[in-house]
């Protein structure tokens, strides 16, 4: 068996190629994620259309970009300017200041603003316009409510759990881990072993003396090998890079991620036994295994948020479990009691898989 | 294969849709109420009564509570004072605590805002009832327009990028693994030895792939139509020109890619890492205002980012030539120096 280990090592450090990519890979997402990929909002152009152009407008408007958010694109002078500006995508706000501004606070008590948001991006939208909001209630309750001060005020205390600094890679690491073990594991093993079959080099192994199960176990064990350093090169960088720590345990977490392997493993072998040809393993394996997992399993998109035939799809997909048990042993240092489901599930997948591809596996020697 | 060429796309193009959203609906929130009092009912009330959200109930303790986010049941606990009535009366001053799942930081961030702006509506409504004669309400009124997507739905933002997406990834796909097929097979061998001049060999390649992937984005366009209900606010045709001219980029790149590889696997794999960065820097998914200076350079270099913003420009704001022709004349300058560079690299290394 060690013979096979040692061929399928040696041919997988002489593809120099894929190594970058599998190695590299994840480094460059995690890279992505941590600095450049992100869903907040900062430096929006906004343009600011005054018609009043006294203290209280200038005020306001110097408070707005003061603030990180905003970004003064520049000063509109008509109604019309709108329109063209927002379509060469130049500015993402306005903000319309009433005539007589000042004058109509003291006076009548009420001043109007209004706010135009380009809103081909709803969720920036939103964002700025609460943001927007937000500024001017707090110039409200500063500057103008002192002489009559509010009777009545709540005051919120917020508290982010797991995360206090809100950073994004905390979300995206376990499905950077679930997805790298993934295309080690299954991809590339079922890759490995229709390669032989397509070489038909696999006739030959099987009529010898050795079991195939030794054959399969050979070939599939240097890239457990793999996933396995894979694995420990995240975490680690992870973990001096961003800050993100395990806060369960980690013999668990390596153990959970074990369990994950070799489900990925069985996987792999399934597919090996339903392909003929390696384009045919990629293919199975990229858009039935690994698009599916990355756009499905939690990984950048909340399930929560999709609709139900979507939500029933993603259950299916043993990524979303074990990324729920890397979230649940990383980030909220919980034990085993709160995801022995989840346990149990990979688990369960893991023995479909290997009974499917003994099956298959016979058929196909009976043959 | 042709069948999954057109299938796949749509299939993708319908799923990923529905996928790729990153609205905030349906908070799940447990309240623990320590006062039970009406006050403290009626913001309760006002939480379940919210679009936002979804109210799961009451937990007697914190801890409970706690452990409910951390077993996955809730993703927000709204805790209220002993006495909060009773304080707001007579000290004019209570407090609630807002906790949230913060492992998506950016959803986070977002229902703490949602939970804040329902609180401090509440806190507006009381202080009007309550004093009528001394307060009349904020002296400054705040009203919002939202242009080109009133109803702010989510999906009719993501299916034009969507749409580039699927475009690239088959004619990245197709050029680069299509000419290594031949790599792997050694037929291509057999063409080189054939009198048919280098660059007719590659126009053979890439012109059936550029009208595949032409075919996919009319396709495409009529799904957004038909299915999504999505109006092309600009000119078609213009679009499709935008289209057909950043498909000759996209393929130069997959030609690029199949010069440096000699199997299919290595293609399919640096195929897909320079594509994830590009889809991720894109825009698509987060804005790149939000990127960091250095990344916001590098994105020049990114041909998903420019149509990505042209393709909304023109399919959500109607925009014409001369709104984005800049970008235009990149992207054009760009194609042609990516084909021109990939042609000479090729001849070198089948000669």
């Amino acid at each position: 068996m060690w013979a096979f280990v040692k061929k399928e090592f040696l041919y997988i450090f002489r593809d120099y190629r894929t190594m970058i990519i599998l190695f590299g890979m994840p480094l460059v997402q995690i890279m992505l994620f941590g600095f450049a990929i992100t869903n907040d909002i900062n430096n929006a152009h906004i343009a600011v259309l005054d018609n009043s152009k006294d203290v209280v407008t200038r005020e306001i408007t110097q408070k707005l970009l003061s603030s990180h958010y905003f970004i003064l694109d520049r000063y509109l002078k008509s109604y019309q300017e709108i329109k063209p500006a927002f379509r060469r995508g130049e500015i993402k706000e306005v903000v319309v200041f009433q005539n007589d501004f000042a004058k109509k606070i003291k006076t009548e008590g009420k001043a109007h603003i209004q706010l135009i948001l380009d809103a081909s991006d709803p969720n920036t939208a939103n964002i700025l316009d609460a943001y927007t909001k937000g500024i001017i209630n707090t110039y409200v309750f500063h500057n103008l409510l002192q002489g009559r001060k509010i009777p009545l005020h709540i005051n919120v205390q917020n508290t982010m759990l797991y995360n206090q600094e809100l950073k994004s890679v905390f979300m995206f690491v376990p499905g950077i881990i679930t997805v790298i073990l993934m295309l080690i594991s299954a991809m590339m093993t079922s890759i490995t072993i229709v390669r032989e079959k397509e070489l038909g080099t696999m006739e030959a192994l099987l009529v010898s003396p050795v079991k195939p199960a030794i054959i399969i176990i050979g070939k599939v064990i240097p890239y457990v090998v793999l996933s396995f350093i894979n694995l420990v090169i995240i975490l680690l960088l992870s973990q001096f890079v961003f800050g993100m720590p395990i806060r369960g345990s980690a013999p668990l977490l390596l153990a959970e991620s074990l369990l994950f392997l070799i489900m990925s493993l069985s996987l792999g072998i399934l597919i090996s036994t339903a392909s003929k040809t390696q384009q045919q393993a990629m293919m199975l394996s990229m858009f039935v295994l690994m698009l599916p997992t990355i756009l499905l399993s939690g990984f950048i998109f909340p399930i929560e948020n999709m609709p139900l035939a979507l939500r029933l799809l993603s259950d299916i997909m043993p990524g979303k479990w074990f990324i729920i048990i890397i979230k649940n042993i990383m980030l909220k240092g919980v034990g085993i009691a709160y995801f022995w489901k989840e346990t149990l599930i990979i688990l369960g997948m893991t023995i479909a898989f290997v009974v499917m591809s003994i099956k298959r596996f016979n058929i196909r020697l009976d043959e | 294969m042709l069948p999954i060429i057109i299938l796949i796309p749509v299939l993708q193009l319908l799923v990923l849709s529905y996928t790729a959203t990153f609205e905030i609906k349906n908070i799940r929130l447990v309240v623990v109420d320590h006062d039970h009092s009406t006050d403290s009912r009626n913001l309760i009330n006002k939480f379940s009564g919210s679009r936002f959200y979804k109210y799961l109930g009451e937990e007697s303790s914190y801890k409970q509570a706690e452990n409910d986010i951390a077993a996955g049941k809730t993703d927000q606990v709204l805790v209220i004072e002993p006495d909060f009535e009773k304080k707001l009366i007579t000290e004019g001053n209570a407090s609630v605590q807002v906790v949230t799942d913060a492992i998506n930081g950016s959803a986070a961030s977002l229902m703490a805002a949602y939970a804040v702006s329902i609180i401090q509506g509440f806190n507006e409504n009381i202080v009007v009832h309550k004093s009528p004669l001394h307060y009349h309400g904020l002296p400054i009124d705040v009203s919002s327009l939202f242009w080109y997507n009133p109803e702010l739905n989510y999906i009719t933002y993501m299916v034009p990028g969507i749409l580039v997406l699927l475009i690239t990834i088959i004619a990245m796909f197709l050029s680069s693994m299509n000419i290594v097929k031949e790599k792997e097979l050694s037929t291509i061998e057999q063409l080189n030895v054939t009198p048919i001049h280098k660059l007719e060999f590659i126009a053979g390649k890439l012109i059936p792939f550029w009208i595949i992937a032409m075919v996919d984005l009319v396709i495409g366009l009529l799904l957004a139509r038909f299915w999504f209900g999505i109006i092309i606010v600009g000119s078609p045709l213009l679009l499709l020109s935008v289209a057909a001219v950043y498909l000759v980029l996209v393929l130069a790149l997959g030609l690029f890619v199949s010069s440096l590889t000699e199997t299919m696997q290595q293609a399919m794999f640096i195929s897909w890492f320079v594509l994830v960065i590009f889809i991720l820097m894109s825009g698509l998914f987060t804005p790149i205002e939000s990127m960091p200076v250095w990344a916001q350079q590098l994105d020049k270099f990114n041909p998903l980012a420019y149509f990505v913003k042209i393709n909304r420009m023109i399919m959500l704001k109607g925009a014409v030539f001369n709104d984005f022709r800049k970008d235009f004349f990149i992207l054009a300058g760009y194609a042609a120096a990516m084909l021109t560079f990939s042609i000479l690299k090729y001849r070198k290394t089948s000669g």
